[in-house]
């Protein structure tokens, strides 16, 4: 049992209560396989049924638009692999902020054949609309940008891309994996912007890991990843994660509920207001703080330090953050989000990332932003004592 | 006894209440992402990824490092299939070699991959759902690049010759990809010496979570697959995707157990099962599929001539089993495992699939007995085909005619 104030809900978000007590009979007496056809299956193609209505609600689509994965980074897959299948090989549109898990099989599709184009953003992380307008010239069949950014948490204005793009008829993708239950997200709005899909994840939202959706417009057409059985109509195979689609669908119902979304809302950006105010005062740099931001997420650097060694320090006084994506967190990286945002190399060596969840309370903020000026302090001695250097960083290698 | 009696385990299989239990507390306070390397809530997240590794491993005799983790079955077997064809097309060549009656997961991805350019076979199995030794190292060339055999088949549980086909796998220098969906847990298998390169595996068939899976890809000598699933590098850049950190629990423990209980309850599965084969075989017209030597402990599948697989069904709702395999049942077809054993249309529509499993009671095995006597003898009385039989017509030689 750990006791660390948790601030990493960008990363995995703790299960809400009432969704593991939704999923517990599941995993008891309600163990059918929905394929079944008696009354154990009918009773597991019920309830995913529910939950597939549920998170058709949660985002304002239509329940056959909804295509259950086994996450997030399978329906970006589906959408960009599955979409290019069914098209001869051409242009492909991504921003240079994308998640890995749509960067890599855009990279993939460019070995097969695919011109990929990166979309640049601005020093704020927005998608530069000129650069777009010169890349939509170039007539792409697929675009994919994402809704908020897992690092910087900016938040693109997607109608008004949609908008550029229509013209072109390409199909347009966008990740929102971590706007999810942080924004209201209204599928058929967006489709009527010029929105095709989406990417969803459970347990960004306070639901169990392995269970993630893509939301798509039917007129798309998609070569499944998985053959097999046929479920999903015959876009995924493999037997339904039934337990953890009930939980996705009760998390998207419990999240996206527009009350609490902006109750929610409101909290995370006080409390994030109140970080931010004091990362500001021990001479942080805040990323894309300009940019309309997720209300919980605050990426930013403290002046000569680095980011590994910072966020070691905050676990050690009991602060779980991160100092890149978790997906992504091969060692020694510098942030390809803070590259594409023109971010000096030596100030994004200094990255942390503070993403707020329900959890999270002022006295912790207050807690964390002590612990920080205690860090900052520290080091400050230490960078003035060279010998001692080298022993921390080995130190933190250690415990990594 | 509780109504209706489950006896569709190879469909899938209840979670044990001890693998629940592992599983409940990486659903509360241990939430953390596997993948965060800057605090303990990812540390112990992975800890708890690896034993279970470890478990799984061990089941079938191999290392941790050669396990894989997917989403299913069904991912492993197109991980297995698409990711092995691909990476070795151009150094070995462009030929499958597979079986009929192989799960669809298998059969899909390996048309899938005909429409790409590669060429399949697909072998017949003989009567009892078998192939042979002989038929198999026949249809092996020099371009075979993947070979894929089920080690027990699911709609009828027949064994295939593993160690067999594997050294004539190995000698032609071809893959050898066997689905084990339905064997792990239900027989011994020991990857360190059978010359299998990749298996997939499923935990809901093992009483472990659905949702999740693996595949075992053998390092030495070392076998060599394209992602089929990109993004954060996960699983050594062969499967990204966020772990899900409770289900790999679930199937670490329930691999565990299987490992540690398999050898009894195999046995007292067998006499269930025996005993349930004996109890119907005084019915007339009874025709088991698939041989009975061969064969994992906890399967049986029958067709009852003369009976409408549909009506049969609907008759026997206190018991829940498949007329089928679960995977395909949402279609009338026949079953293309049946069909393949060269049964009729007509049998293959009658045939229906016990699977019986860690929590199959003696009771529920003599209920399930007295009801198929009582119900199929009530639908022959309606049947005008079992009439027919019984005044001597030989129903094969009858002229339908339309109308």
């Amino acid at each position: 049992m750990n006791a660390s104030v948790y601030l990493d809900h960008n990363a995995t978000t703790p299960l809400l209560p009432a969704v593991r007590d939704a999923m517990l009979p599941y995993l008891d007496d309600r163990f059918g396989n929905p394929s079944s056809r008696h009354a154990f299956g009918r009773i597991a193609r019920a309830a995913v049924d529910e939950a597939r209505q549920r998170v058709a609600a949660a985002v304002g689509a239509h329940e056959t638009e909804v295509i259950f994965t086994s996450g997030g980074t399978e329906a970006n897959n589906l959408f960009l692999k599955g979409a290019a299948a069914m098209l001869p090989a051409g242009r492909l549109i991504v921003s240079a902020i994308e998640h890995a898990s749509v960067r890599a099989p855009a990279e993939q599709l460019r070995r097969y054949g695919w011109q990929l184009d990166i979309l640049a953003v601005d020093g704020q992380g927005r998608a530069d609309r000129a650069d777009f307008q010169r890349l939509l010239a170039g007539r792409p069949a697929l675009v994919s940008v994402m809704l908020a950014n897992n690092e910087s948490g900016n938040v693109q204005d997607l109608p008004a891309l949609a908008e550029q793009a229509r013209p072109t008829r390409a199909w347009l993708h966008s990740d929102a994996v971590q706007a999810l239950g942080k924004l209201a997200i209204d599928f058929r709005a967006l489709n009527a912007a010029g929105v095709h899909a989406l990417s969803l994840s459970a347990h960004k939202i306070g639901g169990p890991k392995g269970a993630g959706a893509l939301i798509v417009d039917k007129r798309v057409e998609l070569s499944p990843l998985l053959a097999g059985g046929g479920q999903e109509r015959d876009l995924r195979s493999g037997t339904e994660n039934v337990a953890t689609l009930v939980g996705f669908g009760l998390a998207c119902t419990l999240a996206c509920d527009p009350q609490a979304l902006s109750e929610r809302t409101a909290r995370l950006v006080s409390l994030r207001a109140r970080l931010e105010a004091g990362l500001v005062a021990l001479g942080a740099t805040v990323f894309a703080a300009e940019a309309g931001r997720l209300p919980n997420t605050s990426f930013f650097a403290l002046p000569g330090l680095d980011g590994e060694t910072v966020v070691m320090q905050l676990d050690r006084a009991g602060y779980a953050v991160a100092s890149g994506a978790a997906c992504s967190a091969q060692t020694g990286r510098p942030s390809p989000v803070l590259d594409a945002l023109g971010v000096p190399p030596e100030v994004a060596r200094g990255a942390v990332r503070v993403s707020l969840g329900d959890g999270n309370d002022s006295a912790q903020i207050d807690g964390f932003l002590t612990a920080l000026q205690q860090i900052v302090a520290a080091f400050a001695h230490t960078a003035a004592c060279p010998a001692a250097k080298p022993r921390l960083a080995e130190t933190s290698r250690g415990v990594l | 006894m509780k109504l209706p009696i489950y006896l569709d385990y190879s469909a899938t299989t209840p979670v044990d209440p001890r693998v629940a239990e592992k599983m409940i507390p990486w659903l509360s306070e241990h939430f953390g992402n596997p993948a965060s390397r800057s605090h303990p809530y990812g540390w112990e997240a992975e800890k708890a990824v690896e034993e279970a590794r470890e478990r799984v491993a061990a089941l079938v005799n191999a290392d941790a490092k050669e396990i894989v983790w997917t989403s299913g079955a069904t991912e492993s077997n197109n991980l297995a299939l698409k990711g092995a064809a691909h990476f070795y097309a151009a150094s070995k060549g462009r030929h499958i070699l597979t079986v009929a009656t192989e799960h669809k997961a298998v059969l899909d991805t390996v048309k899938e991959l005909e429409r790409q350019g590669f060429e399949a076979t697909y072998l017949m199995p003989q009567q009892n759902g078998l192939i042979t030794v002989e038929q198999f190292q026949a249809a092996l060339r020099p371009d075979t690049v993947i070979a894929s055999v089920m080690a027990v088949n699911n709609e009828i549980g027949v064994i295939q010759p593993i160690a067999e086909l594997g050294e004539l796998c190995r000698a032609n220098g071809t893959l050898f990809h066997v689905d084990a969906a339905q064997a792990a847990g239900k027989m011994p298998l020991d990857l360190a010496r059978l010359n299998v390169d990749l298996m997939s595996f499923s935990a809901h068939k093992a009483y472990g979570p659905k949702g999740i899976g693996a595949l075992y890809v053998r390092r030495k000598p070392r076998v060599r697959l394209e992602p089929q699933m990109h993004g954060g590098g996960h699983e050594r850049g062969l499967r990204s995707g966020t772990l899900p950190t409770h289900q790999i629990v679930g199937m670490g423990e329930a691999f565990r157990l299987a490992r540690e209980e398999m050898g009894s309850e195999i046995e007292r599965i067998r006499a269930l099962r025996d005993k349930l084969l004996k109890g119907i075989s005084d019915i007339e017209e009874v025709y088991v599929n698939g041989d009975m030597e061969q064969r994992v402990a906890h399967n049986l599948n029958v067709s009852f001539n003369f009976v409408e697989g549909e009506s049969l069904i609907m008759a026997i709702k206190d018991i829940a089993v498949s007329s089928g395999s679960a995977c395909t049942s949402a279609s009338l077809e026949p079953s293309y495992v049946l069909r393949a054993l060269g049964r009729s249309d007509e049998l293959a529509h009658s045939s229906i699939r016990f699977t019986l499993g860690r929590f199959t009671t003696e009771e529920e095995i003599d209920y399930t007995i007295d009801l198929l006597h009582a119900k199929i003898a009530k639908l022959r009385d309606l049947s005008p085909l079992w009439e027919m039989y019984k005044e001597g017509i030989d129903l094969s030689t009858v002229q339908w005619a339309a109308h």
